[in-house]
This record gives C-alpha cells, sequence and structure tokens, in this order.
C-alpha cells in the first residue's frame, strides 16, 4: 500500500512542478473558472503587501480572505508553492485512516454481493487519492495558487478527525472552516451525527445523554469560533474583516463571471430585489441540510458528501478546487456503481463543459462574437450535470440500503420480478 | 424525469437505439450532407440587411473631386517604387503630409522559422507608414482605419489615393500596413479604432470591386460591413463580387444553384485554411470590424475610373462616422452563398450537429455493449488494465507533439543530409512522421503483454469517439468551416471503424479519409472552384506548399489551424487507426 501510495504522490509533485516551471504558471491563475475573488493568489499578495505597508489589507476591496491565513502566508511567501502541493498531500493523508465499519451478517443471503469485501476496500484509500491528486481540476487549481486547497486541507482534516472519534479536534477544524468561508456550517449536523453514532448515543429528544452531547460539542465549536474571530480582530486591531470576508461572500458585490449560478443573475437584477434574491440564494446552500439529515441520518458519512457537494454547487463564488473535494470521495462509493442510472451523461456532460470553457470565454471575451448568454449556458449546463451526479449517487445509495433490507432480487407477490421505480 | 428515471423506458429506449444504431447513424449523415448543401438553395437563405440603426440611410451626396489627383499620385508611387526597389519611405512621408496629415513611420522585422519559398524570405522586414488625420471639430475619440498593403511588383500602387480624400470628413487614421512582425514602439496617438477597411487595387480603371471577409482563424467581420459595401456597391452603380463571383437572379435553375453553391464552398474553405486572406484579417482578433476590398480589372466593356471609388470609400466612411458604439448588432457568424443572401449560425450548424449526433449514439451503443456484457466470460483478464488504455492514447499524442515540434526542429540536419532546400526539409518531415504514425499499432502491440481484449477496444473506441466530439464541437464554435470539413471526414471512419472489419479495406478507407488526405482534397476542389485546375503534379506540390505556409501562419499570426490538426485531430486519427489493428 505504501509503495503505489508514494509513487502517486511522486508523480503527482512531479506534475505540479512541472506546470509551475512552464508558461502555463502565467496564464492559468488569470482563469476565472479556477480562481476567484475569494481565494485568487494575486489578491492574496495585493493583502500581503498592504500589510508590509501598514495599511489594512482590507481597504480598497481586493483582499478577502481571512487574518489568519494573511499571517500564515507572510511567513511562507516564499514557498507558496511547496506549501500548496503539501496541502494537497495531507488531504490523502486523512483517508489511510479511515476504517469502514464492516456491516453486520443480519441481511439476507443473496445481498452478500451488495456487502463490501475488506480486499475493495482496502484499495479505497489508493484510489480516492489518485482521484483528488491527479483530477486535472486539483492540479490546475494548485497551479494557480489559489488558497481552494488550503480549504480543501481543513475539511479533509476535519473529516479525520470527525471519523477517527475526537470531538474536540474535529469541532476546532469544523470551525477552522467555517471561519474560512461561511458555508462548512452545514457540516455540523452530519458531524454531530457521527459522532452521536459513534458514542453509541441514540438520536432522541427525551433522552439526557443526546442533549449533553449536543451542548458539549456545540459549546467545543462555538468557543473555537470564537478563539478565531478575536485572535483576528487581535492580529489586526479591526473588525474590518467581517465585512471583507463574511460580508463579500453573502452579500455578492463581484459580480465577476465564474463556473456558480449568481453572477448572471445578479448582474440583470433591479436594485430593488437584489435583497431578496440574495437571501433566497443562500438559504439555497442551507436549507438541504434538514432533509438530508433526517433522511440520511443513519448514515452521516454519506451526509457529509452530500454536504460537501450542495455547497460547491451552490456556493456564492465556486471554483473547480471545490468540485474536485468532493469527486474525490467518489471511489468511496464504488460499490454503488451498478445503481448509478446517468453515470455516462454525466460524465459526457461535465467533460464537454469543462472543454467549452474556455472556448466560448475566448469567443465573448476575445473574439468579441459571442456574448455572456453563452458562457451562462455552459456554467448553467456544468452546473445541472452535477446536481444530477449528486442525485444520481443519493438515488443509488438509497437503493442500496433498500436492497439491504429488502433483498437483492425483488419480487412480486405474485412472485413475477419486479423492478424499482423513483417516482 | 421520467426518461431519465423510469426503468422500463430506458430499456425500450435504449434496445431501440442499439437495433437501429447503424441506419439512424447512415441516415444522420446524408441528412448533414444534405442540409448543408441546402443551405445555398436561394429560398433557405435570408436575404441581407441593415441591422444597425444608426448606419440607415444618409441623404448625403458624396463628391471626390480628387480622382485624377489620385491617379497621379499613384503613378508617382510606381515609379519610386521602381526606383527604391521596395517601398520609398520617404516619398510617402512627404506626400502624406503634404496632404495635412501627422505622418509616422514604424520599422519592424521578424524572423521567420524556415524560408518562406512563396515569398522567397528568411526575414520579414519593412516599414509601417502611418499617417493620422484629425477632424477639425469632432471630438477625437475614435478612429476609422483605411490600410493599403504595399507588395512587391506592381501591385496595389493606386492604394495611394486615399491621401487625396477631403479634409473635411470624420476623424481618419490612416496606415500602410504590411504584416506584423518585431517592431518599434508605436508614436502617433489616433482614438480607439471602429473599423477598418483594407484597400488593394492594381490597375488605374477597374471592372468590379470583390469583398474579402475571412480572417485569421476563420474569424468573420460583423455582417452589416459586408451589407454596407453591398449598399453603396448598389448606390453609386459598381459592380460588386465575393469569392470573385457575381451575383446571379436564377436561382431555380440546376446552374444558379450550383453557382451559389460554388459561392459558398470557396467562403467555407477559405474560412476553414485559417489564414488572414487580406490585411483586414489581422484586425479582427482586436475586436475591430475590418474587410477587405480588393479591385479587380477583367474584361468587361464598363470600367469605374479612380473618382467612383473614391465616392463610394467616402461614402461607407461617412456611415462608419454615424456609429454611435462598434458593429454589434448584426451577425458575427454567418456563410454567404452570394453578396445579398447569407445563413447565419442558427441555420448552419444543425448540419454540423447531425454529424456529431452520430459520434453520440455510437458511444451511447458502446456503453449499453459494455454495461450489458457479462464479466469473466473472456478468458484473461476481464476488465482492461488502465494502462492498456492509457498507452494508446500517450504514444498517439506523443507522436502528435513530435509532429508539431520535429519538422522546424530538425530541419538543419535534414538539409546536412539530404539535397533539399529547408522549406521542403520541414515539410517532407512533416509527412515522414505523418506515415510513419501509420506503423504504430504493430509497435505499440509488442510493450503490452498479450493482445487486446474484445472489452479493451471497446472502451478504447469509447474515450475515442468522446474526445473527437467535444474536439469537433469546439473546433466548430471557433471556426465551423474548419469543424465541418474534418467531420465529413472523420466521422464515418469514427463510427465505423472495428477490429472485425476486413482489414485492407478498413485500412485504405481510413488513410483516405485522414487528415492530410482530407487537406489534398480540399487543395484540388479549390482549385477547381477558383476556375484554375491543376493536374495532379501541380497539386501535389501546392500540398506541399499549403502545409508550409499553414505552418509559417501558426509562427507569424498564430493561427490555429496547424496546432490543432498536428496536436488534437491527429492523435485522435492515430487512436482510431490503433483501434483497427487491436488484435
Amino acid at each position: 500500500m505504501a509503495a503505489p501510495l508514494t509513487l502517486l504522490l511522486i508523480v503527482a509533485v512531479t506534475i505540479r512542478a512541472v506546470l509551475f516551471r512552464s508558461s502555463l504558471a502565467e496564464l492559468i491563475p488569470e482563469r476565472v473558472e479556477v480562481v476567484s475573488p475569494l481565494n485568487a493568489w494575486k489578491r492574496v499578495v495585493e493583502g500581503l503587501a498592504l500589510l508590509d505597508l501598514g495599511v489594512s489589507p482590507y481597504a480598497g476591496d481586493v483582499f478577502h480572505e481571512t487574518p489568519l491565513i494573511i499571517y500564515f502566508f507572510h511567513f511562507v511567501i516564499d514557498y507558496a508553492e511547496i506549501v500548496f502541493m503539501v496541502m494537497g498531500c495531507v488531504f490523502l493523508l486523512q483517508f489511510r485512516k479511515q476504517k469502514y465499519a464492516l456491516e453486520a451478517e443480519r441481511y439476507p443471503l443473496d445481498c452478500l454481493e451488495l456487502i463490501r469485501t475488506p480486499k475493495e476496500m482496502y484499495y479505497i484509500p489508493l484510489k480516492v487519492a489518485m482521484f483528488y491528486l491527479l483530477n486535472p481540476f486539483t492540479i490546475l487549481s494548485c497551479v494557480a495558487k489559489s488558497t481552494c486547497g488550503l480549504n480543501n486541507a481543513v475539511i479533509a482534516l476535519f473529516i479525520l478527525c470527525t471519523v477517527k472519534g475526537s470531538s474536540l479536534m474535529s469541532a476546532i477544524f469544523l470551525a477552522l472552516a467555517t471561519y474560512q468561508s461561511i458555508y462548512p456550517l452545514t457540516l455540523f449536523a452530519p458531524a454531530l451525527l457521527y459522532l452521536l453514532q459513534r458514542l453509541y448515543i441514540p438520536v432522541n429528544w427525551q433522552r439526557s445523554s443526546f442533549w449533553l452531547f449536543t451542548t458539549q460539542y456545540t459549546f467545543m465549536y462555538l468557543g473555537s469560533l470564537c478563539v478565531m474571530v478575536c485572535l483576528s480582530f487581535f492580529l489586526l486591531s479591526s473588525w474590518d474583516f467581517l465585512s471583507s470576508v463574511y460580508g463579500f461572500i453573502l452579500s455578492v458585490p463581484d459580480l465577476t463571471p465564474n463556473i456558480g449560478l449568481f453572477w448572471y443573475f445578479f448582474a440583470e437584477m433591479f436594485e430593488h430585489f437584489r435583497l431578496f434574491f440574495i437571501c433566497v440564494f443562500q438559504i439555497n446552500v442551507f436549507f438541504y441540510t434538514i432533509p438530508l439529515s433526517i433522511k440520511l441520518k443513519e448514515h452521516p458519512i454519506f451526509l457529509i458528501f452530500m454536504q460537501i457537494a450542495i455547497i460547491s454547487i451552490f456556493k456564492s463564488y465556486p471554483t473547480v478546487g471545490d468540485i474536485a473535494l468532493y469527486m474525490a470521495f467518489l471511489p468511496a462509493w464504488n460499490h454503488l456503481y451498478r445503481f448509478l442510472r446517468n453515470i455516462f451523461l454525466v460524465s459526457v456532460v461535465l467533460l464537454a463543459c469543462s472543454a467549452l470553457f474556455p472556448v466560448l470565454w475566448h469567443l465573448w471575451i476575445y473574439a468579441g462574437s459571442a456574448n455572456s448568454n453563452f458562457y451562462y449556458a455552459i456554467t448553467l449546463l456544468f452546473n445541472v450535470a452535477q446536481i444530477l451526479l449528486v442525485s444520481d449517487y443519493f438515488y443509488a445509495y438509497l437503493r442500496r440500503e433498500h436492497h439491504l433490507t429488502h433483498g437483492l432480487y425483488l419480487k412480486r407477490k405474485d412472485g413475477s420480478e419486479a423492478t424499482l421505480v423513483l417516482k | 424525469m421520467g426518461l431519465l428515471s423510469d426503468p422500463n423506458r430506458r430499456r425500450a429506449l435504449t434496445k431501440l437505439l442499439t437495433r437501429l444504431n447503424a441506419p439512424i447513424c447512415v441516415m444522420c449523415y446524408l441528412a448533414g450532407v444534405a442540409w448543408f448543401m441546402g443551405l445555398a438553395f436561394e429560398p433557405f437563405t435570408l436575404r441581407t440587411y441593415m441591422s444597425e440603426n444608426a448606419m440607415g440611410s444618409t441623404m448625403v451626396e458624396e463628391r471626390f473631386p480628387a480622382g485624377e489627383r489620385a491617379l497621379a499620385t499613384g503613378r508617382e508611387f510606381a515609379a519610386h517604387k521602381k526606383k527604391v526597389g521596395g517601398m520609398p519611405v520617404d516619398w510617402l512621408v512627404k506626400t502624406m503630409q503634404s496632404r495635412g496629415l501627422e505622418v509616422f513611420t514604424q520599422s519592424f522585422t521578424r524572423k521567420l522559422p524556415f524560408p518562406d519559398e512563396n515569398k522567397e524570405r528568411y526575414m520579414v522586414r519593412g516599414t509601417n507608414v502611418y499617417g493620422i488625420l484629425r477632424a477639425p471639430r469632432a471630438p477625437r475619440t475614435e478612429a476609422l482605419v483605411l490600410s493599403a498593403p504595399c507588395s512587391e511588383g506592381n501591385n496595389n500602387n493606386q492604394a495611394v489615393e486615399p491621401c487625396s480624400i477631403p479634409t473635411n470628413l470624420p476623424p481618419l487614421c490612416l496606415l500602410l500596413v504590411p504584416s506584423g512582425g518585431d517592431w518599434s514602439p508605436l508614436q502617433g496617438r489616433g482614438g480607439s479604432i471602429q473599423a477598418a477597411l483594407s484597400l488593394e487595387l492594381s490597375s488605374d480603371v477597374i471592372t468590379s470591386l470583390d469583398l474579402v471577409l475571412e480572417g485569421l482563424n476563420g474569424q468573420l467581420p460583423n455582417l452589416d460591413l459586408a451589407n454596407l459595401f453591398y449598399a453603396f456597391c448598389q448606390k453609386i452603380g459598381v459592380l460588386c463580387t465575393i469569392q470573385g463571383k457575381l451575383q446571379r437572379n436564377d436561382w431555380d435553375t440546376t446552374s444558379g444553384y450550383s453557382h451559389a453553391a460554388q459561392t459558398m464552398m470557396l467562403m467555407v474553405l477559405k474560412q476553414a485554411s485559417g489564414r488572414p486572406w487580406g490585411d483586414h484579417g489581422l484586425f479582427l482578433r482586436y475586436h475591430i470590424e475590418a474587410a477587405s476590398i480588393r479591385g479587380i480589372n477583367s474584361f468587361r466593356q464598363y470600367k469605374t475610373d479612380t473618382t467612383t471609388i473614391g465616392r463610394l470609400l467616402e461614402g461607407m466612411y461617412r456611415k462608419l462616422n454615424n456609429l454611435l458604439e462598434r458593429l454589434h448588432q448584426s451577425y458575427f457568424f454567418y456563410l454567404m452563398p452570394s453578396l445579398s443572401r447569407f445563413v447565419s449560425i442558427g441555420y448552419y450548424m444543425p448540419a454540423f450537429g447531425l454529424l456529431a449526433v452520430i459520434l453520440l449514439l455510437r458511444a451511447l451503443d458502446l456503453w449499453v455493449q459494455l454495461g450489458a456484457s457479462p464479466p469473466g466470460t473472456e478468458d484473461g483478464p476481464s476488465s482492461p488494465g488502465v494502462l492498456s488504455i492509457l498507452t494508446p492514447v500517450v504514444i498517439s499524442h506523443m507522436t502528435g507533439v513530435a509532429l508539431y515540434t520535429l519538422p522546424i526542429l530538425s530541419q538543419e540536419m535534414a538539409v546536412q543530409h539530404f539535397p533539399v532546400s529547408e522549406t521542403e526539409a520541414v515539410v517532407l518531415t512533416a509527412i515522414a512522421i505523418y506515415t510513419a504514425g501509420l506503423a504504430l499499432p504493430h509497435n505499440t502491440h509488442r510493450l503490452l503483454q498479450g493482445e487486446g481484449t474484445e472489452e479493451g477496444w471497446r472502451v478504447l473506441k469509447l474515450v475515442a469517439l468522446l474526445y473527437l466530439a467535444v474536439l469537433l464541437g469546439c473546433t466548430a464554435l471557433i471556426n465551423f468551416s474548419l469543424g465541418f470539413i474534418l467531420a465529413l471526414s472523420l466521422v464515418p471512419i469514427a463510427a465505423f471503424i472495428t477490429p472485425h472489419t476486413p482489414k485492407a479495406l478498413s485500412a485504405a478507407i481510413m488513410v483516405l479519409l485522414s487528415p492530410g488526405c482530407t487537406l489534398l482534397y480540399c487543395v484540388f476542389v479549390f482549385q477547381e472552384l477558383q476556375e484554375t485546375p491543376v493536374s495532379l503534379q501541380d497539386g501535389w506540390m501546392l500540398f506541399l506548399s499549403v502545409i508550409s505556409q499553414g505552418i509559417l501562419d501558426h509562427a507569424l499570426y498564430g493561427s490555429l489551424v496547424y496546432p490543432l490538426l498536428a496536436l488534437l485531430i491527429y492523435p485522435c486519427w492515430l487512436l482510431l487507426w490503433n483501434i483497427l489493428f487491436w488484435k
């Protein structure tokens, strides 16, 4: 296991090093699909320059990162490329430690083929590592030096700590992720559910052990968050960062085209309705937590995956680095492959749209022959394909659960073969 | 969502698609070709019209009093050019200054990667002379450009007449620009350029004016510019042509239809070559709508003199001066079967779409086959390793990279060992690498252990089909003609090649429909359409010069045709060739 992993690491680092030194290293950080106003490297450098001059980095509305990031980069600015590569490697470390519980023998006999063998699961960390490190989206994001890689690493560490069962570390990393961008707040519910499951505390409103643990975890999380926010205040001696970072994420003032859904809408929105639609769009990200948590309360790891996917699709400034994060988890659900229905369509559409993004950008901005509608059409198609992918995995997961309880070959009451239809 | 989620309907649909796959593909191909040919049929096209309101009718009568003076200046220019043996920069500067322009010069040099045999130069060197005519009372925020290329020999002497345009015109910036390269910095400043016209006149009197629209990488100017030209030719009464062909009114006869189809095919072939067919082609990259006007002197009775041309230009510039914003109202993507008729993107894209759908149908069919094949029935490993699919892909792309870089890099070595000139060395190396790629499958299989499996070639073909579909789609968006011509030749072979088809016949068809041979046919067809058919020998020489021009265009102007063909289309074709020789 160590040998293939090391080989993979070497290959990934080589590819990134080669790209860093090539002429593409100037082209890629300019691409809007790879960097957003929140995590562009140019803006980090700008913020650092302002900090060195003694001015608040948030003056001028260019820099939108949190103060901890700016101090982190203050020290490692010379080794920026290495930092980003290391972050990618940190990500995959967390999967080495994951253990999947073997499912018990209580399922009907014909479902044996559905249950994963230890041999299959042995290779999952390697596959996840491959999916993340060799994903072109991740490579582009790393070469562009987008701080998305850092955010991904923090979320990965959070998942590692949650799975290992250490609630304090999990709360701290979740607070760090939320501090970076608000959206990981929705990961609170799945983390709580997993930790409860691990401690064998049933999710029952009347049980005191449930409330005890919940308040414990909430306090740890909110405490760490407060500590970080106050630390940021003391580092920069002002509360500027609140409106520059969180105000920026929530109120979406910058409408540079990206692969998300916000920019086109708000470019043509009347001022009168802007607040209403901002609220609608932002609630859209957070809202899915409630029904998903209710449905998937016994499967918190899958819930984490769904939440991360929903954040990546519906957040205000998505980039391809966010997409790479949830795509890296797909090999963990290899066993759902036989129940997926639209994987061919989804992969073809994602591939075609990724190829068409730069073409239509060129036609719009450089050739002047197309306009923003063409680019937004591709953005819409890309997001629809992602939503289809996520919902397909959801369907497959639920279907597998159904088969595990009711048997693999379903029969109607008269004995003929039945088919499952999603209505 | 019924189609995507209801398993019964899905099963029925996939069964239908699998059963009728080949007939549907053939029908789609024929429908695509028929649709494309039908585009030239007049009832299916739209009449051109001015979309930009600001360029509507004006009540002004154009006056161009300086016709004789322009002729005299032209003759002087020719004399000076012959004396100096190149471009008479000093005389030009003096003459333009005497007309009241602010004149500047800019020198440039550019070294070509290998000598250009057509124009017999290794270095592009020259001087741009440009003059700025400032409008006396207007705000100086915009500019229009009139440019005239200065080439050797007797061409284009008469283009110097713009100097005689009176000064009561809108703000103008006059440029004389041969071509681009390493340059000294520009000095004069005009406004932001709204539109540009390039003028090529080779004789004192002309019989007709030809409009050239195709620019670099197949980019076309806004259709309003062509409409403007046509409207003025009608008003002043000058004969105008496109692709050198006059318009005909008998669309319902076969010869009338074939005339329109020939005009359209000429435009398609010119656009597909990706070359700028006039100096205007280089302006288009910078969002400046530009067109070239070429004067043609043929054996007609009625000749037009310089005064009329001057009036035409004056009228066009007056109209362009009225523009409040850049030309954007009319179409940017179109085909013109004649100067008064056009086909917009909404009408010609379905032809390409029908061809692309064939690739997607075959891919779907392969996917269903791969899903339905029961695992473990083959002797040996049932699922092909990633390595056995990755190897042909990597090797094909390496060959593509070799085709792109080696010809230029190895020209010195080739010249030392063989008695050929550098240009021939480059072109022949390219053809040699291209043909060497045909021998690849036999060598690839020695690297892999054992023979390829049934499932292996299916997965590889699926990858190749999707890759080709995405590639052709992106190409058609940027340069429709190139995408369509490549689709016409590559889609049939991509759809029907399997290791089980008869090897000799399939190999012959694949070579005949490969990108290189498609280029050869296009050269012959182009010559036919221009009414200068060539013999096989001359056609072959022309083909070689087309390859060298393509490489030079890429080096000089950044044309994308050569890298696209070498780095992306050729490896895709090689993948299909690998599939043919899978066993």
